[in-house]
């Protein structure tokens, strides 16, 4: 019998690799959303002074987010494939 | 030649029939957090994965010529008697752990099936056993770990990183990042399963000349599959989607998102490394881990156990139904009409007593675990909730 142990530890790492990678990358875009929003409740009085930093966030938040879709696609591409 | 066709026939519907037990049996999947932590609405989340089901029957007709992936040897006389035979035994199976409310893989059901069906009409030496043990034993061991532990790491990072954050926002944009893993867990699942379907059809027509050796499905093949495993995961299996997202443990959005993110990516990666991979048991170990990664490091053990024993039981219990029903089919056509009542029976019998314990869209939300048998219910794990969405009990 002929056991591709090497194969199979490759498998079991990507997989846990992209899962760990993905909620981080996630949760990261989460946190920026946060931290958007409370930089613009803390500037609501305030006129305009916190755009800078909310806009700051917010792209972040954005790259996080689009990074998690790259993945969604590729994942679209292994399945069609 | 009119055995040959009513046989054909008789093996184009029971396939159809597995198709359509496959898709409610494995519904819970991927939309069973979903509706756990009201990332979906239930009815909103059968019809998605419904959709995407029938898509993913469209995407891809690569294993669909092959019945079984080299487990067992399709060239030494594997003929549609047998085929009838793993049907029988894997559908049986498959309502079964659908009465008890245990996921169990459609997959192995079907692989125990042919197997056994294969030893009694063929014998041993039409099985390769060597591919049994490393293209689905020893993944079936692996990958619930694999994807329990990725679950959990992910889960303690996803509340790590956004403990900090503001609630709401948070654990809205969790569920919606839980509507996109899920989705992809459907069109996977459709993509792999129905193309099961497809192949066992297709060789079924190819054995008898129907169809030139080496021929694609034909598109009302890929059409029938794709629309049998749509409408079974349309039905939802709402006692499996109960037990996966409320039996385990209280499930939250981040870890709804973790596990579900965790079983798409052990799926894609490991059918794209070539090994039968069970859906089902990948999405159990990575709900498993979530509940364990959570801030309340809960699982409902008792619930777990039963669950790897039902998958242990799989391969070997559709082995043996389907031995039986092989050696009974194999007697001409009485036999299989014999095997095709006892077929109808054994499913209106287990349809009739899940009428004593209904669930359905209605009261998925609850924690009383689907007990069929008087034995008394184990304690419920979390708070019983009054279902939020009682007015869509149709």
């Amino acid at each position: 019998m002929n056991i591709k142990w090497n194969a199979l530890a490759q498998t079991a790492g990507i997989s846990f690799g992209i899962t760990v990678a993905v909620v981080t990358v996630f949760a990261l875009g989460i946190l920026a959303l946060s931290r958007r929003e409370a930089v613009l409740e803390a500037a609501g009085g305030t006129g305009s002074g916190g755009t800078g930093r909310a806009n700051a966030a917010l792209a972040g938040a954005t790259v996080c987010f689009a990074a998690c879709a790259a993945v969604v696609v590729y994942g679209l591409s292994l399945i069609a494939g | 030649m009119e055995h040959i066709s009513f046989l054909v026939a008789v093996v184009i519907i029971t396939a159809l029939a597995f198709d359509f037990t496959n898709g409610f049996h494995d519904t819970a999947n991927a939309m069973a957090t979903s509706i756990a932590t009201g990332a979906l609405r239930p009815k909103i989340a059968v019809t998605i994965a419904a959709v995407l089901n029938f898509a993913g029957a469209f995407l891809s007709v690569k294993v669909a010529t092959t019945i079984s992936g080299g487990i067992v040897n399709e060239k030494a006389g594997i003929h549609p008697s047998i085929i009838f035979a793993a049907l029988v035994g894997a559908i049986l199976w498959n309502l079964l752990t659908w009465l008890r409310g245990l996921p169990s893989s459609s997959s192995h059901a079907l692989y125990g099936g042919l197997i056994g069906a294969t030893i009694v009409g063929v014998g041993f030496n039409g099985v390769n056993f060597n591919t049994v043990v490393t293209k689905i034993l020893i993944p079936a061991v692996a990958s619930p770990i694999v994807a329990g532990l990725a679950a959990w790491g992910a889960t303690k990072l996803a509340y790590a990183i956004t403990r900090r954050g503001n609630e709401k926002t948070t654990t809205k944009a969790f569920k919606t990042g839980q509507i996109a893993s899920s989705s992809l867990i459907s069109l996977a699942h459709g993509t792999n399963d129905a193309q099961k379907t497809m192949g066992i059809i297709t060789l079924t027509l190819v054995s008898v000349g129907a169809l030139p050796k080496g021929a694609l499905p034909p598109t009302w093949v890929i059409v029938g599959a794709g629309a049998a495993i749509a409408l079974g995961t349309y039905m939802g299996g709402w006692r499996i989607i109960r037990s996966m997202g409320k039996g385990l443990a209280d499930i939250q959005p981040p870890q709804g998102f973790s596990s579900e993110t965790a079983a798409a990516a052990v799926i894609l990666t490991s059918s794209h490394m070539g090994y039968g991979l069970s859906t089902t048991q990948v999405c159990s170990g990575g709900i498993m881990g979530a509940g364990l990664g959570g801030p309340k490091r809960e699982l409902n053990w008792s619930m777990a156990r039963r669950m790897v024993y039902t998958w242990g039981l799989t391969l070997p219990a559709a082995a043996t139904v389907a031995g039986l029903a092989a050696f009974v089919a194999d007697q001409g056509t009485w036999g299989v009409v014999v095997v095709g009542a006892a077929l109808v029976a054994g499913s209106g019998a287990m349809y009739l007593v899940s009428r004593r314990q209904p669930v359905h869209a209605g009261n998925v939300h609850d924690t009383a675990a689907v007990e069929v048998t008087p034995v008394p219910t184990p304690p419920a794990t979390a708070p019983v909730t009054a279902p939020a969405d009682a007015t869509i009990a149709a």
